[in-house]
């Protein structure tokens, strides 16, 4: 086991430049999510980590040694592909000794390995069928068995559950935290699906056009985003962005949304938000839970009325929309509320859990 | 309230929709109809020449019904079978056969794993080009081949020209290029992530060839074994021009040479040997039939 570190790393395609020097530092035993939108870079730099893409610039460490120009079978690394990528002529078994095969380990220990891998795994029946005859999330089963065994310093996985359907997406993604629990090797997992980022990961990196947005823990990322890309991207349903402006109202701070919308601001946003230029283009930021019906009244909670255009019943909650200055705005209020489609209802906003972003630069303030 | 009365009378279509089983039914009927007619048009030949075989030339000179055999004999294949000469034809044709489809696996799939799989500079080029190469005719290469060989021999005094392993050389020409491109189709098929999971694992690109991509191929691998073989049994132009001792000659040649003698054709042991030679290529369809359709349906690698 070990960590592992990218420096400075760059990669580009002729005229595209996937990775735009990303710095990286990934800790022993840890969890790393690498989380973005399609083309923001993700797979690459993992691919890059495994030494299936050369570098084009900066350097690739992992356990401290310098990897760019080493070959992927030593750089002791393990891929689980989206695909799987079993060898489709092998049995199970000889699908996950294949690489201990090749590095001509002794007959027992190979036997040893499978079968404590098959055990952790719940594949023990299935050792000897072919994949052909195995689900799709056997498959899969398999395909991390085939990295277990090797015992290798990382695992590298390449959206492992896209394949999967929504119910065996969730049963796996458990599987998974508890295989890394078990063998505590360090891990990098490579998703575009935000909730798997969330659930599984120690740290998530969120990856934009070939940069890095932000790195932290899940908690961090939902609860301070640094950008309004991470803002938007981390949760669901998304967080709701509205143009405001701040305002100086009797010696308060206060927020205007609409023109006939302004909200004072609660003490510790006011002090936090009081050197920022008022002339400045802003946007607030609300997350749907903080939208909900009136409630037990709070400081910094604020009340207002709307029509609602559409309401989802999701059994929970009810999430609704309505229309605030041309913006599409999402709420999450109970289902006892009473919201109806098309009919006005009174909401409640909590500012205290409001985020105030520069609309040109997209920054979090 | 009329038009009441008259929805209640029931509808009434004008238009007959046959039901689904017949319409299948008289498919079926019209596809049976044409495979028999193919079928006759293609076993009709053979079965010509298996009645001939068991004539005696007496007989398939007289004028009697020709799709009859009124005294049946083997002695045609007696003859063929106890001739050196008729024996001497099918063990060159049988060695060149399988030379020629050894050399050919041996240098058209590692060509193929390379062109489909490491990506070098003109490596698309490259194996189209290995494709047009196919599509020039033998007919048209034959002469310029011919003067190749007798160039060499002025230069070198290596003579190739009059040797049944002169064939080892020329077959090649026809069966590599088409192999070759039968197994690009074949490798291209194969996930790019299998390769990588087995370069991951470890292994070297001649391991990734050898345990993943030749069993993973091997219907192709077969449908493309079965190719090279019938063209290097079956070429007539090459070793008619290339060979001329009767101790040279494969087959093909071989049974037109010396059976037919000026215009004396001894029709009986024509036909006996043409049937005796096309039951190697028989023997090997049969029993690799099934590799040989799975293989011609391609693509069912993705596990």
């Amino acid at each position: 086991m070990a960590e592992v570190n990218l420096r400075k790393v760059v990669k580009r395609y002729d005229d595209v430049e996937a990775v735009r020097g990303i710095d990286l530092d990934i800790a022993d035993h840890e969890f790393v999510v690498l989380v973005g939108p399609s083309g923001c870079g993700k797979s690459t730099t993992l691919r890059m980590i495994a030494g299936l893409e050369d570098i084009t610039d900066g350097d690739i460490m992992i356990g401290g040694d310098v990897v760019n120009d080493v070959p992927p079978k030593d750089r002791d690394i393990a891929m689980v592909f989206q695909n799987y990528a079993l060898y489709p002529h092998m049995t199970v078994a000889e699908n996950m000794s294949f690489g201990l095969r090749l590095k001509h380990y002794p007959r027992a220990e190979i036997k040893s390995r499978v079968t404590e891998a098959a055990r952790m795994l719940d594949i023990t029946d299935l050792i000897d069928r072919k994949p052909k005859q195995l689900s799709g999330g056997q498959r899969q089963r398999v395909a991390m068995g085939r990295a277990i065994v090797r015992n290798p310093k990382v695992f590298l996985f390449d959206e492992p559950l896209s394949n999967l359907d929504a119910k065996l997406r969730v049963q796996m993604r458990i599987e998974i935290k508890k295989v890394h629990q078990k063998v505590r090797t360090t891990t990098v997992y490579v998703t575009h699906d935000q909730v798997e980022a969330m659930t599984l990961a120690d740290r998530v990196v969120v990856m934009n056009k070939g940069r890095i947005e932000q790195i932290g823990t899940p908690n961090e990322l939902y609860h301070k985003p640094a950008t309004r890309f991470v803002a938007g991207f981390i949760g669901s349903p998304a967080m709701n962005f509205m143009p405001c402006r701040l305002e100086d109202v009797a010696g308060r701070l206060n927020i205007r949304v609409a023109d006939r919308l302004s909200f004072p601001l609660p003490p510790a946003r006011a002090a936090r938000y009081r050197n920022v230029p008022r002339a400045e283009k802003l946007l607030i930021g609300i997350r749907p839970e903080h939208l909900t019906e009136p409630r037990a009244p709070e400081p910094g909670i604020e009340t207002f009325e709307s029509v609602l255009d559409v309401t989802e019943p999701m059994g929970m909650e009810t999430l609704v929309y309505f229309t605030l200055e041309g913006t599409q705005v999402c709420g999450r209020v109970s289902p006892g509320a009473g919201a109806t489609d098309g009919a006005p209802m009174r909401l409640a906003v909590d500012l205290n859990n409001m985020h105030l972003l520069n609309e040109g630069s997209g920054v979090v303030l | 309230m009329s038009t009441l009365a008259i929805d209640k009378s029931g509808p009434r279509r004008k238009v007959k929709y046959g039901s689904m089983s017949r319409d299948r039914t008289w498919a079926l009927r019209w596809s049976y109809f044409f495979l028999a007619l193919f079928a006759i048009f293609a076993l009709v030949p053979p079965i010509y020449m298996i009645i001939t075989s068991l004539k005696s030339s007496a007989e398939i000179s007289a004028a009697t019904n020709p799709w009859w055999v009124f005294h049946p004999t083997l002695s045609n294949y007696i003859e063929l079978l106890t001739s050196n000469q008729f024996l001497r034809f099918f063990w060159n044709s049988a060695m060149v056969s399988v030379v020629v489809v050894t050399i050919t696996m041996l240098i058209s799939v590692p060509a193929a794993f390379a062109l489909s799989r490491m990506r070098f500079w003109g490596s698309a080029t490259l194996a189209t080009g290995v494709f047009l190469t196919y599509l020039i005719p033998d007919s048209l290469l034959f002469l310029p081949l011919f003067k190749m060989f007798a160039r060499l021999s002025e230069w070198t005094g290596i003579s190739l020209i009059n040797h049944w392993y002169v064939l080892l050389l020329l077959y090649p020409t026809l069966t590599v290029p088409f192999a070759t491109w039968i197994m690009i189709g074949y490798f291209a098929s194969i996930p790019k992530e299998l390769d990588e999971a087995a370069i991951i694992d470890g292994a070297s690109w001649f391991q990734t060839l050898t345990r993943i991509f030749i069993p993973v191929a091997l219907p192709g691998l077969i449908a493309a074994t079965i190719f090279a073989f019938t063209v290097s049994w079956a070429q007539f132009l090459y070793p008619l021009v290339f060979t001329t001792s009767t101790d040279q000659l494969v087959m093909p040649v071989g049974i037109i040479t010396s059976l037919i003698k000026g215009d004396v054709f001894n029709w009986g042991q024509i036909m006996t040997g043409a049937l005796l030679g096309a039951a190697p290529p028989l023997i090997i369809y049969a029993f690799l039939m099934d590799y040989y359709i799975a293989g011609l349906t391609a693509g069912a690698t993705k596990g």
